[in-house]
């Protein structure tokens, strides 16, 4: 061995540097949010945990919270079309502060549970009067201690009717009540839908639309035609031909 | 023993590789009679004369089949076929399949392996384990992942596990009339366990003899003051142990004298799961296996079902692969391979392991934003990926690849190359000489750091990792600190294929065909062998042309590079001991499954 460790020293050094780049720059960023003991605000909380941050690059959570991706998948939830009023507003049930639920796009059509890898979804089809089963879930249960958050029952649905949720705080203090989701729980409007996927939300607005379309004017054709369209669209991904110039 | 020089055992040529039916050829007049049927699909050989055949493979020069895949068994109807994956580290190419009938079901038994591949020492107990087949001539024939005393063998067909609903998903209870009950309340005998007939708990004692099965080298210094030996049981709970690992350690004073790892305790039988899964529902659940890399587990999977349909993804899903795949390579050598070493090494939670998590944040961040989710990203599929990538995130990508991460790397290796104290805790410990690496089937950065430049990503390529300029970083000595700089190297190898990557990425189509989430696959096996960043991970995946595999197993790296414990610590301090487990690095999901 070495008298002199240098090595050791050199890599001392390296954590002090760290230690000036953090410290200085994390009590500039609590300035920025007025005072010196303020939580970071959100968009100084988004710049620190990027890339191009060379100090610390974490938040304090739960006082600060970072803005989850768009694609973020945890526990799906069924989604429901709100009444509107006369201005197109969704009309919000006073008691419950809910909106209220008009059109259910879930038609029972069992996929989601098929598809679901550890099989934690259940749901019972609805029968009407007449015996015959009618395309709207009378019971839907989602164990969320059992769901493991793939995202497959969204990805299989045909009719946009269930999505992954953006919620991560599902903490608590009983289990066998409170993480079995029933209807009621799982059914969200599509105002919230929008507010977490504003992207696929558009995205799969466009395309009904253009199907109803193509479907109320000539049949076959047309909508053959929409759909290319759309896939044309999807085609033109993001791509990195000319990469800007690095050193 | 002597330890070969990179120059010595780096392979000529990977360009000659032979197939199922040459090899069978040459089998035929190697070992007379042995040869049932040769095939692409492998050699079907006599199980008596199994070990011939083998021995005959590994010592022919021009075959030099060294490497040892895996073993493992398929429970058919009227028989058990045990199915032997061996490979060349000399001349790379696609491992051999060998088959072996046993058809007598009642009582199989089929000579060990080990004689000629210690490789085979751990598998074959795993085999015993699930399908109570019989290895003659095992030294060590025990459970491995089950306990002594458990009724029944998990994988053959007619075990029912205890939250047995159907034969395979998706269940029929679930829907039309899907009225919830709490899983746990179908558990038939309530408490999950079902004991043999005459099982008596009082009279139960469990094995504890230390069996040595393999030569054992001499090192370190055990000149210390002589003690009586005692038997510390390391774990199963215990922060070096990398989550619940057990290892039984002689020690006389603080030195080891003998090693025995003990597995299991995070066993969940992933293979009954993923046999009763449609091909499908299996996808996700890979990702649970080696958890800090998740992507590379998902990638290995979707190529053996790929090669099965016959399908091929487009372009830009390779380089998507190709990208996500040495992501994880680098945040799982920052954190685990070298970060989480430092922390045993007694450097615990020092800034290498920060600074390494700092960049995995970062590069989670782009998984979360791609996939959906951080760790379980559950993001390919058969023929393309979930979704297309973001807008914005080749940009963040660039940034990495290009300045941040190579920045890092730099000071990683300060800590590294430089540092006094790292040199003597792991210079010349731990010491895995190649011939023994290779034997036992030791992959990955390990095998590396033992001086053999083998790497699936070269010796049989897979995706498109033939179309990038990359090294294989090599040790010498075989050491923690030769283990070590190989990931370090491998981090900037890394890099190097991701600004290549990067840089080229074509645009296009996501997915080959139509997605489909029930479908059947064409009767047959396949092997497909990815290099994660544990090591090799393979996956023989059997279909009797039905939408759930008949057969599907995964043959991990770090279990594997496990079987080498005892030849790595003998005659270290126990101290060392956890330093060298460290350096084996492993995760406790892929190593139990
Ligand atoms: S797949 Fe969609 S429509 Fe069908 S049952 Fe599930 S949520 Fe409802
Ligand atoms: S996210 Fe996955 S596990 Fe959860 S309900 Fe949907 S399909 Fe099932």
């Amino acid at each position: 061995m070495k008298l002199f460790p240098t090595g050791t020293i050199t890599g001392m050094w390296l954590v002090l540097k760290r230690l000036f780049r953090s410290y200085p720059n994390d009590i500039q960023e609590n300035m920025k949010a007025g005072s010196l003991f303020k939580a970071t605000s959100p968009q100084v909380a988004s710049e620190r945990a990027s890339v191009n941050q060379k100090g610390l690059i974490t938040v304090e959570y739960p006082e600060v919270k970072l803005k989850p991706p768009e694609n973020f998948r945890f526990i799906p939830f069924l989604i429901y079309e709100p009444v509107l009023d006369a201005a197109g507003k969704p009309i919000v049930d006073a008691a419950t502060g809910k909106e209220e639920i008009g059109v259910e796009r879930c038609t029972a059509c069992g996929i989601c549970a098929k598809v679901c890898p550890p099989q934690c979804i259940w749901i019972v089809r609805a029968v009407g009067d007449d015996g015959k089963p009618k395309p709207k879930a009378a019971e839907f249960y989602i164990d969320i201690d059992v769901c493991m958050n793939c995202g497959m029952c969204a990805e299989f649905c045909p009719f946009d009717a269930i999505k992954m949720d953006n919620d991560y705080e599902l903490a608590g203090y009983e289990r066998h009540v409170n993480h079995i989701y029933d209807l009621p729980t799982l059914m969200k409007s599509t105002t919230y839908y929008e507010s977490i996927k504003p992207t696929d939300y558009a995205a799969e607005e466009a395309a009904r639309k253009a199907k109803e379309e193509a479907k109320a004017k000539k049949p076959a054709p047309a909508a053959k035609q929409a759909t290319a369209a759309a896939s044309a669209a999807k085609a033109a991904t993001p791509t990195m031909q000319e990469p800007p110039a690095t050193e | 023993m002597a330890v070969l020089s990179p120059d010595q055992v780096q392979p000529a040529e990977y360009s000659k590789a032979f197939d199922a039916e040459s090899v069978g050829a040459l089998l035929k007049q190697g070992v007379p009679g042995a040869v049932t049927s040769a095939s692409s699909a492998g050699i079907v050989v006599d199980s008596a004369k199994i070990t011939d055949v083998l021995e005959w493979l590994k010592n022919s020069p021009d075959l030099a089949y060294d490497y040892f895949n895996s073993v493992t068994a398929v429970d058919w109807a009227d028989k058990f076929e045990v199915v032997y994956h061996v490979a060349s580290t000399v001349r790379g190419g696609p491992p051999l399949a060998i088959k072996a009938n046993l058809n007598d079901k009642e009582n199989p038994v089929i000579s060990s392996a080990s004689s000629v591949y210690y490789g085979a020492l751990q598998q074959e107990r795993e085999v015993y384990d699930f399908f109570g087949i019989k290895f003659a001539g095992h030294p060590n024939l025990r459970r491995i992942f089950m306990w002594e005393g458990f009724e029944g063998y998990p994988l053959r067909k007619s075990y029912k596990e205890a939250y047995y609903e159907q034969e395979r998903k998706p269940f029929e209870t679930r829907w039309d009339q899907g009225h919830h009950i709490i899983i746990e309340d179908r558990v038939p005998w309530h408490d999950n366990v079902i004991y043999p007939k005459n099982f008596d708990a009082t009279q139960f004692k469990q094995i504890r003899e230390i069996v040595r099965v393999a030569p054992i080298i001499e090192q370190g210094d055990s000149k210390a003051l002589k003690t009586q030996p005692i038997v510390v049981s390391v774990g199963p709970q215990h922060p070096s142990t990398h989550g619940v690992f057990r290892m039984n350690v002689t020690l006389d004073g603080e030195t080891v004298m003998a090693l025995e790892p003990i597995f299991g305790y995070l066993h969940r039988n992933h293979e009954k799961i993923g046999e009763r899964n449609t091909f499908y529902m299996n996808i996700p659940f890979t990702d649970r296996l080696d958890y800090l890399s998740g992507m590379a587990m998902e990638t290995g999977y979707v190529l053996a079902v790929e090669k099965m349909l016959g399908i091929k993804p487009p372009e830009r899903v390779e380089y998507i692969r190709v990208i996500m795949n040495e992501f994880t390579r680098i945040v799982s050598h920052m954190f685990g391979g070298i970060g989480q070493v430092y922390s045993d090494l007694g450097a615990f939670f020092t800034p290498i392991v920060i600074y390494g998590l700092e960049e995995r944040e970062l590069v989670l961040d782009l998984f979360e934003s791609a996939s959906g989710s951080r760790m379980m990203c559950n993001y390919m599929r058969f023929g393309g990926v979930w979704k297309d990538l973001p807008e914005g995130w080749l940009e963040v990508a660039h940034e990495l690849a290009f300045n941040r991460l190579p920045r890092v790397a730099d000071e990683m290796e300060t800590y590294l190359v430089k540092n006094e104290i790292f040199d003597i805790r792991a210079k010349h410990v731990g010491v895995l000489p190649p011939d023994l690496a290779v034997s036992y089937g030791v992959s990955g950065p390990m095998l590396r750091g033992s001086g053999v430049k083998y790497d699936v990503r070269r010796a049989d390529p897979y995706s498109i990792y033939d179309r990038f300029d990359f090294n294989i970083p090599v040790g010498t000595n075989g050491d923690i600190y030769d283990r070590m700089w190989c990931r370090i190297q491998e981090i900037r190898e890394s890099i190097k294929i991701l600004q290549q990557a990067i840089k080229t990425i074509p645009g296009g189509e996501i997915q080959a065909g139509k997605k489909a989430y029930s479908f059947k696959v064409p009767k047959g096996d396949v092997y497909a062998h990815i290099e994660a960043p544990r090591g090799e991970f393979g996956w023989y995946v059997v279909s009797d042309n039905n939408t759930t595999p008949y057969r599907y197993h995964v043959r991990a790296g770090d279990f594997v590079n496990l079987a080498t414990m005892e030849q790595m610590c003998v005659g270290h301090k126990i101290g060392d001991m956890v330093g060298v487990l460290g350096s084996v690095d492993i995760i406790m999901g892929s190593v139990d499954r």
